[in-house]
């Protein structure tokens, strides 16, 4: 749902897998629903990996343990490999992440992710390594995003870094405006674009 | 530059948005019942309509059974889904091929053999493969649901223009390597995320030697290895599988789309991004033993020291272990990926005069009522009823398991899929990724064969 991303600040939880399909994310069996019930998705979060077949909570894995919590999730590198399901985006947000930091994403599930008003931060793999370490020394570390700023911060160390995000999509999260708000205003410039074709398909 | 792909994207970009991505205008929108609905709402919440419906066809494929299609779908769920997308299309005016449609199918084996999938154009459905229809010669890509409502709302999509990279395979291959193992090797090489950012053309002789099967396969996996999408400049072999399709141009239509689609290729001075260059001869009939589809290796190989220790305690699988001779519980023949009507052939042609193993449960689920036809046309039913296999109705199936077709928990599966995550085909179920001909050499043995061998 649209949301005004500007300053997020929070504990974290780590995740510290690499290549975390979208398919672990959000089961293929839970996209059978039409709407977009944000906390649907989110109560199904990792599903497979939170709990066991029987239905009872997996203790081994990082969402259930008590530690840990907050708003974004730490994640190893090549987070939302495989499916295009925006689902995966919005299982994130419906368990109330709001913004995920790892040092590689996947193409669609990043786009997916700023569709869908959770923010994806891409961070070196030694900034990365560092977070993780002391998110699990200490689960109290909080980490400080300026989305205006455009800088990641652990408010431990104090070690920050800038992260990339056009000026466009920017202006879209700190707004809540999406895409389609934007698209449906260029009518005329798509129009044009249609008549001046060279090759019509 | 001067790529293909860039010619292309180029052609369609309607703008360049101040300090953000490309306006891109679509040609092609396909939707399917699992990633359309929600796009469908939005449009109702915002009072839009799709402003160009004959651009966009639907048609369900991810929750179709493979049996029984003409009784009403037995689960409610997938049945609402089904339901909503024809009631969507409906509503919008858009073309709806329902299920026992003859047209009906998987999109990506629809799209390209009903001629809706052409050389230039730029194509898009909330599914990563998508990629597949690249295989045409277009830039097609898969996207997310607010992706979705974006082109039904305005034809047109917000996209960052990817990187490119070109892969030449040169040469070749040899007996029983297929355009799957051709991926399998590319992912393995690349990893999955080798070629994330970028947009893959793939080149050299052994992919221009490929049929239009063969290039489809080979662009459907693109994303396997991150790629935005792959393709496969079009030449005579394109032609002459585009001719007289359905939707494709007719008469003067078709020749001056034909003196188009020959300027598409990349020029002589063409740079990429990122380039690599395959021997074919180095490739051999391919299978995954781990989680992700970049860890596989040669049928009658070992797997490597270093695999994730993760990924073989989930397939029960030990460093160094070789699979040949593993037993095998389920073969699926299937998928966007293999589910056309060239696997169906080599299947065939390798099953023929065998019988299915008796401890093996096969599902031989045709990409579409086309290949199904086909298949019957061609006596290639009466082949594989002869061995013991029987030919469901066409659908996604087992590639993801949204219909009854899930493998039980812990048993191994031969798929010609494109994924082996976890829990892809059902919860806990045992994916070994690989071609046509693997597959069959599996359903014909009872274990994990070298199809060579045979």
């Amino acid at each position: 749902m649209k949301r005004k991303l500007d300053i997020i600040e929070s504990t974290c939880v780590p995740l510290p897998l690499e290549n975390v399909d979208t398919d672990q994310i959000i089961p293929a069996r839970f996209l059978k629903s039409t709407t977009r019930d944000e906390r649907f998705f989110g109560e199904n979060l990792f599903r497979d990996w939170r709990y066991r077949a029987d239905g009872t909570p997996e203790p081994s894995f990082v969402l259930n343990d008590p530690r840990f919590g907050g708003e974004i999730l730490l994640a190893g590198r090549n987070f939302g490999s495989g499916s295009s399901r925006e689902h995966a985006a919005w299982a994130l947000a419906g368990y109330g992440f709001k913004a995920v930091i790892s040092s590689f994403f996947a193409d669609i599930h990043k786009n997916n992710e700023l569709n869908s008003f959770v923010l994806p931060v891409v961070v070196s793999e030694d900034f990365l390594a560092e977070l993780f370490a002391t998110v699990q020394a200490d689960p109290a570390t909080r980490v400080r995003i300026d989305v205006e700023a455009q800088t990641v911060t652990s408010l431990t160390t104090g070690r920050c870094e800038h992260f990339e995000l056009n000026a466009y999509k920017k202006y879209c999260l700190l707004n809540a405006l999406d895409d389609i708000d934007y698209l449906v205003l260029q009518q005329d410039k798509i129009e044009s674009f249609e008549k001046s074709r060279q090759h019509a398909l | 530059m001067n790529t293909l792909f860039d010619k292309i994207w180029d052609a369609h970009v309607v703008q360049h948005v101040d300090g953000g991505p490309d306006q891109l205008y679509v040609d092609r929108l396909y939707c399917h019942e699992v990633t359309s609905p929600q796009a469908f709402d939005g449009l109702r919440a915002r009072s839009l309509r799709p402003l160009r419906p004959e651009r966009i066809f639907c048609m369900p494929d991810h929750n179709t059974p493979t049996h029984d299609q003409d009784k009403p779908i037995a689960d409610s769920v997938s049945k609402a889904q089904v339901d909503a997308l024809s009631r969507n299309a409906a509503e919008f005016g858009l073309t709806h091929f329902g299920m026992m449609d003859p047209r009906n199918g998987i999109i990506h084996v629809v799209g390209p053999e009903r001629g809706l999938s052409l050389p230039g154009m730029t194509i898009v459905c909330g599914d990563s493969h998508t990629s597949t229809h690249g295989a045409m010669g277009a830039v097609a890509f898969g996207i997310g649901t607010s992706e979705v409502e974006m082109v039904l709302a305005s034809q047109c999509i917000l996209q960052p223009k990817p990187r490119t990279m070109r892969i030449r395979i040169e040469g070749t291959p040899g007996p029983c390597v297929t355009a799957k193992d051709l991926a399998l090797y590319l992912m393995q090489q690349l990893t999955t995320s080798g070629a994330t950012g970028y947009f893959v053309e793939y080149a050299g002789s052994a992919v221009r030697g490929l049929s239009m099967e063969g290039r489809l396969t080979l662009c459907n996996l693109s994303i396997e290895m991150g790629a935005r999408g792959g393709m496969v400049a079009p030449d005579e072999v394109t032609f002459a599988y585009l001719k007289d399709k359905e939707y494709a141009p007719k008469g003067a239509d078709w020749d001056r789309a034909l003196a188009f689609w020959r300027t598409l290729h990349s020029g002589d001075d063409a740079v990429f991004d990122k380039e690599y260059c395959f021997d074919a001869a180095d490739i051999a009939p391919m299978i995954t033993y781990g989680t992700n589809p970049g860890m596989g290796m040669p049928v009658d190989g070992a797997i490597p020291p270093e695999a994730s220790p993760k990924a073989l305690q989930y397939m029960d699988f030990q460093p160094g272990e070789r699979l040949l001779g593993k037993p095998v519980d389920y073969v699926f023949l299937g998928a966007c990926t293999n589910g056309r009507i060239e696997d169906f052939r080599g299947f065939a042609a390798l099953v023929k005069g065998r019988r299915k193993a008796a401890g093996v449960t096969a599902w031989l689920v045709p990409g579409s009522w086309e290949v199904y036809r086909q298949i019957v046309a061609e006596g290639i039913d009466q082949i594989l009823a002869g061995a013991g296999f029987e030919l469901r109705q066409p659908g996604c199936s087992a590639c993801l398991a949204m219909n009854d077709d899930k493998i039980p928990s812990g048993k191994y599966c031969v798929s010609t899929s494109n994924r082996n995550f976890e829990g892809r085909q059902g919860p806990g179920a045992r994916t070994l990724l690989a071609s046509p001909l693997v597959a069959a050499a599996a359903a014909v043995t009872g274990v994990i064969t070298d199809p060579r061998t045979l």
